[in-house]
């Protein structure tokens, strides 16, 4: 255990860490017997040269350890919330039923003390999407680091869409996309007529100052709306919405996709899903199915998988896997967890081992989607990550009962 | 495992039982409820297959790892289990398992299906009678609804018995059902043959939340318990009544009035069914303390607790649940939804074994239940890389063996032993890798899932609500 520790914090100094004997994970598929070289925030090439790596600090991997980009959880709570039914701990939603709030930043409730944070890590993870709920327009989705002390610096991106919901309402579907229809509609008048909005010379507008403004970079195509929608029939009348509007849209859930999966594919819009459901859990489902993501990768729709849960979101490689399972190849699985989302959110440089990309990676001691496979290391931003938690220091405590008398 | 007289207790859904008579002139709490209860429903005759499963690595859940062995099933048991090249057996067919694993068919100890089906409604939503928060005379049974499409998902997931539970807003909630997953119509025919009876307590959170937000009892931890006590105390003394009757009963000449027998009580029978060690106590417990207070409420009332459900601080107290054979039914590492799941951890059910009690994974979801074998191997790993004590064997009696003891029907379901069940699963790679699917699953004998067929739905929710891509 000593060793182990001693080990981890050498790493953690080292400016240079050149990593081998484990197979790569690359965007040009796996890579036996390479070597991976990380300096400072930054990967640094496969196979460099020798007088790059002079100094660095040598990692040789066990036999059958597998390097990947560290994987990118695109649709959760962490660091949002710490006790679900405990109010005061949750801040993921705006808590005004049916209301239009697309300037809320959940960014600005991040805590990055949260005790979910290193257990998410556990799992590999070194980015998580942070996503507001709630109401019509919940807010904006942020990108943070899983590391960092404070907001500032694990706050990579602070605005990757405006997130919305469809379904589960009391009023029609109908009414929702009415509201979504006018509320973009708007947004565009008030780009046109800003001087008269400001004069008061305008009509009511759908929103309110702050949040027309915040919708201003979905109207123009800047960043996504990203909608929950379950039900093919939503999912198709909010693909109309976007070819009427020009916006571009994420769709999230997903659970009947792979009925429109030709659709998606032309429109390039990306699904958001979660393999591990399969209902039907509401009647917005009842035709989902263990395929849903290969049928939709199969048809050129870009796929990007989520445990869609904060305490477990650690649990993305069993979701990976179980897209494997239902049919989807496994590199467009770990794409799913790594590269894709990083370019549905804009995340430049991130989700691929190759030269100048954020030094994220994790290495597993075998196939990254087995629960037999340990996470041996985890690197964020090229910070070496200590794998533990207050889970383990649980253990550690009760590790030995206090004896009786 | 099975006492005589909890085979009394229940109907049986398929074997009529031969003591199901009821005494001439006395009333016992056994002959209550089967006496004259034969299922209105019958269970279908069903094919039962005579197959040998063959090229296979055999985990019998009871030991043994047989890496080129086959399991031989007939007249719905379980008639061989061993090592090498099957035997010629007359009009048995063979199941090549293609290098796959055999395992005994799972079992989860704690479901809502049926009770809160899929799709989720407000007009199904059966599982809690949360207009009292001691309702220890309402059934499972009577809420599950037999065309929920999670059974059959269940099912392809390789499980083949499950305990159905009342949810946890009440103390006393209700009635258990353990069931066989086969399709049928009502609920009854499903009932497991000769399991016994259970009931579904609750401590921590949930009640005192259902019931403190409308300002009634019980609004604390300390109402809980004030609760509970009293349903058992207020049942103790007419458990008195029945055998001071019982007693006098005996002894009556037939030229004098007979003894009253008291009068029946729905909620207090079960309560005396749990005093007089008949009903299996399954109590949904998180936290350590509470789980203590319900040691001491059991010790009061001289009753034993067959498992602590969502024990997720059962690691806190694992040496005295070995000591008290109190079986622990958790998740592999649901944490945090609320408080008293705060100090769930990834590891408690390899330290819940390493003490020598028995672990158990549940599923609490329809989601979960579909692939049970992934919580498990999830739960295992998670021990096996803190370097905790467990095997291969053990963590597949997490979902196996141990809930069968749970559930009081270990003598017949959750190993692949001879004589037993052929409730069996045929997998087409280890069960403890994410990719493994059940290939075939066989409850009594008969094949309730094979993924070479493409099967009609048994819910009468989903036929003919297929659609085309």
């Amino acid at each position: 255990m000593i060793g182990v520790l001693l080990f981890a914090s050498s790493l953690a100094n080292a400016d240079c860490t050149l990593i081998a004997g484990g197979d790569l994970v690359t965007p040009e598929g796996r890579v036996a017997g390479a070597t991976l070289l990380l300096e400072g925030q930054t990967i640094h090439g496969i196979n460099p040269d020798a007088s790059k790596t002079g100094a660095c600090v040598e990692l040789d991997l066990p036999e059958g350890s597998v390097v990947t980009p560290a994987f990118i959880e695109a649709h959760t709570s962490l660091g949002l919330v710490e006790v679900g039914l405990e109010k005061r701990t949750v801040d993921f939603s705006s808590n005004e039923a049916d209301k239009v709030r697309a300037a809320l930043r959940v960014a600005d409730a991040y805590n990055p003390h949260s005790s979910l944070i290193p257990i998410a890590r556990l799992g590999g993870l070194s980015t998580a999407i942070l996503v507001p709920s709630g109401g019509l327009i919940s807010g904006q989705g942020a990108a943070v680091d899983l590391s960092g002390t404070s907001q500032s610096a694990a706050t990579v991106r602070g605005s990757v869409g405006v997130y919305a919901h469809m379904g589960g309402r009391d009023g029609s579907r109908a009414q929702t996309l009415l509201r979504l229809r006018e509320l973009i509609d708007d947004t565009q008048t008030y780009r046109q007529q800003k001087r008269d909005w400001q004069r008061d010379a305008l009509r009511p507008l759908a929103a309110e100052r702050l949040d027309l403004e915040a919708m201003l970079p979905v109207v123009d195509g800047e960043v996504p709306l990203v909608l929950s929608a379950e039900r093919a029939a939503d999912i198709e009348a909010t693909l109309r919405l976007a070819t009427e509007t020009g916006i571009r849209l994420v769709i999230v859930g997903g659970s009947e996709a792979w009925l429109l999966a030709d659709e998606l594919a032309q429109a390039q819009v990306p699904v958001i899903l979660d393999p591990l459901v399969y209902g039907p859990g509401s009647f917005e489902q009842v035709h989902a199915r263990a395929d849903n993501a290969a049928l939709l990768h199969k048809a050129g729709v870009p796929v990007v998988l989520s445990t869609f849960s904060s305490h477990n979101a650690r649990n993305l490689r069993q979701n990976a896997a179980n897209a494997v399972r239902g049919g989807l190849p496994w590199e467009t699985a770990i794409a799913a967890i790594t590269a894709t989302p990083a370019e549905v959110f804009g995340l430049s440089n991130q989700g691929r081992l190759e030269e100048g990309n954020v030094a994220n990676v994790a290495i597993f001691s075998g196939d990254p989607l087995e629960p037999s496979s340990k996470l041996l290391h985890l690197w964020i931003r090229g910070e070496a990550i200590a794998l533990t938690s207050r889970q383990d220091a649980l253990l550690e405590k009760y590790r030995e009962l206090p004896s009786a008398p | 495992m099975l006492a005589p007289t909890l085979f009394l207790f229940v109907s049986c859904a398929t074997t009529p039982s031969p003591t199901s008579a009821p005494p001439a002139e006395t009333w016992s709490l056994g002959s209550h409820e089967a006496a004259g209860k034969e299922p209105i429903e019958r269970s279908p005759s069903r094919a039962q297959e005579s197959v040998i499963i063959h090229n296979a690595t055999v985990l019998t859940a009871a030991g043994q790892r047989i890496e080129s062995g086959h399991v031989v099933l007939s007249e719905g048991r379980i008639q061989a289990v061993a090592e090498g090249a099957p035997p010629s057996i007359d009009g048995a067919t063979l199941l090549d398992a293609e290098g796959g694993f055999v395992t005994p068919g799972l079992i989860d100890t704690h479901s809502h299906l049926g009770v809160y089906p899929s799709p989720s409604s407000r007009a199904h939503s059966d599982g809690n009678e949360a207009t009292s928060p001691t309702t220890p005379g309402v059934w499972a049974e009577h809420s599950f609804w037999p065309q929920d499409p999670g059974i059959q998902r269940a099912v392809a997931g390789g499980v083949t018995s499950m305990q159905v539970l009342p949810g946890s807003a009440n103390l006393v909630g209700g009635r258990g059902v353990i069931l066989q997953l086969l399709p049928t119509r009502g609920s009854r025919a499903m009932r497991f043959p000769g399991a016994p009876e259970t009931v579904k307590m609750a401590c921590g959170e949930n009640p005192k939340r259902v019931y403190g937000s409308r300002n009634s009892t019980p609004s604390t931890r300390m109402g809980n318990l004030r609760g509970q006590r009293s349903a058992f105390a207020s049942a103790q003394r007419l458990l008195e009544d029945w055998e001071r009757y019982e007693h006098d009963a005996a002894r009556h000449r037939g030229d004098k009035p007979g003894p009253q027998a008291p009068k029946r009580s729905l909620d207090e029978e079960t309560l005396i069914g749990v005093l007089r060690g008949e009903i299996l106590p399954q109590v949904h417990c998180y936290r350590a303390d509470d789980m203590l207070s319900f040691l001491q409420l059991a010790d009061e009332f001289g009753f034993s607790i067959r498992s602590f459900h969502h024990a997720l601080e059962a690691y806190k107290i694992r040496d005295i649940l070995a000591e008290k054979e109190v079986s622990v039914s958790t998740w592999a590492d649901w944490w945090g939804f609320k408080l008293e799941a705060y100090d769930g951890i990834p590891h408690n059910a390899a330290l819940v074994a390493e003490s020598g009690a028995r672990a158990i994974i549940h599923s609490d979801s329809s989601v979960g239940i579909q692939r049970l074998n992934q919580e498990a191997a999830k739960a295992y790993y998670s021990g096996v890389h803190a370097g905790l004590n467990v095997d291969e064997n053990e963590a597949l009696r997490w979902i196996t063996a141990n809930p069968a003891w749970a559930l009081g029907i270990d003598s017949e379901v959750g190993t692949l032993e001879t004589g037993k069940r052929g409730d069996v699963v045929v997998w087409n790679g280890h069960p403890f890798s994410h990719y493994s699917s059940a290939h075939v699953v066989f409850i009594d004998g008969v094949r309730v899932h094979d993924s070479a067929t493409n099967p009609s739905p048994w819910s009468d929710f989903l036929t003919g609500q297929e659609v085309a891509q």
